[in-house]
């Protein structure tokens, strides 16, 4: 009896939040409220900057990933602990320290700016970048293990055959590490879609450029806007939503 | 084998849900409960001393009066277990609205007051202290900026505040009326995340409150705006009628008017009620 009714705390915890969002959504407005100029602009700007960020982990995080399964070198566990400390990080703290690298007095940022006069901070490149920041360990860290746990036989018997590591790699390791790609990249681009903490801090908020969905809804129930910001809320919830129904044989799967 | 899972989730929205319901109606039944008896606990007001937890919403522009003014609030009350939140006016007067435990809400605007006023929450608001506003660049004004008109030159990044925070509402109001147009860089949430971006050398420049570019000390210069285009920046203060520590709350209003509060105001740089 006992478990049964602390496990209903979780739930409540976990899905009454839900329904109180769910029960306070204006259905009849939702159109029109999706469909407002600021909405439509940060729905769209949220699309193309998790898109972008998707493709910066895809770029530089498979090949890490890669490495990290397949190559054994000193300090590769700390390298694998740090790439990976964005998924406990505060995002918060990840947009402060993007600002000390990346920002115009940062490590790098000052060098880009001096040679070039161009920045991140403020530019819709940063809110590609705070998301690829808080998003990428999701990929690396599901690439990785399918890297290190799928059967390399396939790959063996392909290197007898003669294929060269780049055909072995696109036409065995790929295919056969494919579902769990898509998982990690499917969950990277959900975080990269939700992602607040980080980009407000280190991008900006300005419409079109920096003001992604999560900011909107924020500054929205700010300034009294409730309908536009749960109308925006119900767009995350829905797409996180298809993300885990889409994961559901790798998460909730068979028991 | 599918459908049992289903139900089972079906159950639990609907107990989560009647759950929900029940939550709103203890909710309301507290509120009024706890407004009846700080009612009774207010008839002892001035005088005696003024005890228990207290937590005052107040602008970002306020932090370091407030905070300044905290020492001498609780040496003279020991009891009193004084919180403060700051936060732009307008998140807080959604927070008030949502029913966040304040007991006393400190505006940077009457606009933000007014929305609460109207909701029915506040008892009736005062006026408490005055501000201007000034322009916040970097340390030494490497950009030569000497006025408002600067801000629209091309390659200086300008942040301003969000539509609905009073700071930023204020100086959209004296651009416009200048017809200065000045093209943000970013939107900020309040004064303070403004005046850091300047601090941090993201920005070049900035509007906030005279008291802000003081309160920043070394870490930001201030260029004046001349007092023919200040706008009237008034803070208004009130009690929250649903607030549990109304003898308090009334108390730190009064301070707040003429007493500890106001003193840490002035001395912060912030005008006297007229």
């Amino acid at each position: 009896m006992a478990p049964a009714v602390l496990a209903a705390g979780a739930v409540v915890i976990v899905v009454l939040p839900l329904v109180g969002l769910l029960q306070r959504v204006s259905w009849s407005s939702l159109i029109s409220d999706l469909s407002a100029h600021d909405a439509y602009v940060a729905l769209r700007l949220s699309l193309e900057t998790s898109l972008g960020a998707l493709a910066v982990a895809l770029a530089f995080g498979l090949p890490l990933a890669w490495i990290l399964a397949r190559r054994r070198f000193p300090g590769r566990s700390l390298l694998r602990g740090l790439v990976t400390l964005p998924m406990v990080l505060p995002p918060v703290v990840g947009g402060i320290a993007l600002l000390y690298a990346f920002g115009r007095r940062g490590i790098a940022g000052q060098l880009v700016y001096d040679l070039t006069g161009w920045r991140f901070v403020f530019n819709t490149s940063g809110a590609v970048l705070a998301e690829a920041f808080v998003s990428m360990p999701f990929l690396i860290v599901t690439a990785e293990a399918a890297f290190r746990s799928m059967d390399r036989r396939g790959e063996e018997a392909a290197a007898t055959l003669g294929a060269g590591p780049a055909y072995r790699f696109r036409r065995v390791t790929l295919p056969a590490v494919a579902p769990a790609l898509a998982a990690g990249a499917a969950l990277a681009w959900a975080r990269a879609l939700g992602e607040f903490g980080a980009t407000i801090t280190f991008a900006g908020n300005l419409p079109g450029r920096t003001q992604t969905t999560p900011l909107l809804i924020y500054l929205d129930i700010e300034s009294g806007h409730e309908a536009t910001a749960l109308a925006l809320s119900l767009v995350l919830l829905a797409v996180s939503l298809a993300v885990l129904v889409g994961l559901r044989d790798r998460w909730l799967g068979h028991p | 084998m599918r459908s049992r899972p289903v139900r089972t989730l079906v159950s639990v929205f609907t107990a989560a849900a009647s759950l929900a319901l029940a939550g709103c109606g203890s909710n309301a039944s507290t509120t009024g409960a706890s407004s009846s008896s700080t009612t009774t606990r207010s008839t002892t007001t001035t005088g005696s001393p003024v005890t228990g937890t207290l937590s005052v919403f107040a602008a970002a522009s306020l932090t370091g009066a407030f905070n300044a003014a905290k020492t001498s609030l609780v040496g003279a009350d020991p009891g009193l277990d004084l919180n403060y939140n700051f936060a732009g006016s307008n998140t807080l007067v959604a927070q008030i609205e949502q029913g966040a435990p304040a007991d006393v809400f400190a505006s940077a605007d009457t606009r933000n007051m007014d929305r609460l006023v109207a909701a029915g929450l506040l008892e009736t608001p005062v006026t408490f202290a005055r501000n201007k506003l000034e322009i916040a660049v970097a340390p030494g004004n490497p950009r030569h900026i000497t006025g408002l008109a600067d801000l629209a030159k091309p390659g200086v990044t300008v942040v301003l505040e969000a539509v609905g925070v009073p700071a930023g509402d204020y100086t959209r109001a004296v651009l416009a009326s200048q017809h200065v147009t000045v093209n943000p860089e970013s939107l900020e949430t309040d004064v303070k995340s403004a005046l850091a971006k300047v601090t941090s050398g993201e920005a070049d420049a900035t509007v906030v409150y005279v008291t802000d570019v003081r309160a920043a000390g070394p870490a930001v210069t201030g260029v004046t705006i001349p007092d023919s285009l200040q706008p009237e920046i008034t803070y208004p203060i009130a009690v929250v009628k649903a607030g549990r520590n109304r003898a308090a709350a009334r108390a730190f209003v009064t301070s707040a008017v003429s007493g500890a509060v106001q003193k840490a105001l002035e001395a912060a740089g912030f005008l006297p009620p007229r």
